[in-house]
């Protein structure tokens, strides 16, 4: 019993583990901070889909070590970010920036929802008024018919029911 | 036009299925390089082991040049190799190397002594500091300067024979006449 609980134990410190090596950590735990954030929002070139802070990339390790360097020499976050976009171009950014040639990445999906709601809308309201117009709701006008057609086809409808 | 309206979703299928159609043939590995047209970024690299002079970006200054990164973990590089000893022996542009991520500060050389060594100059670079300023992702990347020391191309992947004739050798002697 006792086992199972040190194996959980170490389970469990170990879902926390990061690629981040004990040798990079800075010792100014708020510069650290700052530099595990900035590095949750640059990607791996290498894995593509990771964060530089999750990767265990050579090149993933460099860019983080360089990333701590660019913070204790005083940068901001907002310049180190910057200069990885000055080297690798937004694709660095896990978060795609804001910008014409990305409109469509972030407003399309609203606006093919706020479309779809329309059409729904849409459709519902015609129905209800083509009921409306029949006078009955549950008798359906078909286009096309004149006026004779119209009562011929309701009585059908009528004399089908049971 | 009422008519048409139930085409409507087949249209939005088609041009999405358009996008998904031409996205899937690229090679996500291929990043296009925001560095081209740009000066070449400020580097200053220690020699390697065994070479008593390095490589900094005042070095390309002045001549087209191509910059070659390389490391001697890497297959790819090997196999462009050949290509580049040949560029070498008929002097057709001189080539500088970044000898990148070598774990151990022997392998680079000892790779140059056995492959041949096709650099004018090379510098080391095990921290990436280079590697990250050039925007690479991956080894070999080839780089193309002109004389005002901006870079005008990049190649990523191994140089091959074909390649260097019908693209490369050309570019290179049109950034001449530049």
């Amino acid at each position: 019993m006792k086992n199972l609980f040190v194996a959980l134990a170490v389970l469990l410190a170990c879902s926390q583990a990061f690629a981040v090596e004990p040798s990079e950590i800075l010792d100014d735990p708020v510069l650290e901070s700052r530099a595990r954030e900035i590095s949750k929002e640059l990607r791996c070139v290498v894995c593509q889909n990771q964060s530089i802070d999750d990767s265990n990339a050579d090149l993933a390790r460099d860019m983080r070590v360089l990333v701590r360097d660019r913070v204790r020499a005083g940068d901001s976050n907002q310049q180190v970010l910057d200069y990885m976009v000055s080297r690798y171009g937004d694709f660095v950014l896990l978060t795609p920036p804001f910008k014409a040639s990305t409109y469509a990445l972030w407003l399309g999906p609203g606006l093919i929802g706020i479309l779809g709601i329309f059409a729904l809308v849409n459709f519902y309201r015609s129905r209800s008024k083509l009921e409306t117009a029949s006078g009955a709701p549950s008798q359906t006008v078909v286009a096309g018919l004149s006026e004779d057609e119209q009562k011929r086809y309701d009585k059908l409808l009528e004399n089908d029911q049971v | 036009m009422k008519r048409f309206t139930y085409l409507l979703p087949l249209a939005v299928f088609l041009v999405i299925a358009g996008y998904f159609a031409v996205g899937l043939t690229l090679d996500p590995k291929k990043l296009p390089s925001v560095l081209i047209n740009q000066e070449v970024p400020e580097f200053s690299l220690a020699p390697i082991k065994g070479s008593d002079r390095g490589f900094s970006s005042a070095d390309l200054k002045g001549q087209v040049s191509i910059v070659n990164i390389f490391g001697s973990w890497c297959y790819a590089c090997l196999a462009e190799h050949p290509v580049l000893m040949r560029i070498k022996e008929q002097e057709l542009v001189p080539i500088y190397g970044i000898d990148w991520n070598e774990k151990d500060p022997d392998a680079g050389p000892a790779w140059l002594q056995k492959q041949g060594n096709p650099y004018s100059l090379v510098g080391d670079d095990p921290d990436s500091k280079a590697a990250i300023a050039f925007g690479v992702t991956g080894a070999p990347e080839t780089f193309f300067i002109d004389k005002r020391g901006f870079i005008r191309y990049k190649h990523t992947g191994p140089i091959t024979v074909s390649l260097w004739k019908q693209t490369l050798y050309p570019l290179i002697e049109e950034l001449r006449k530049q």
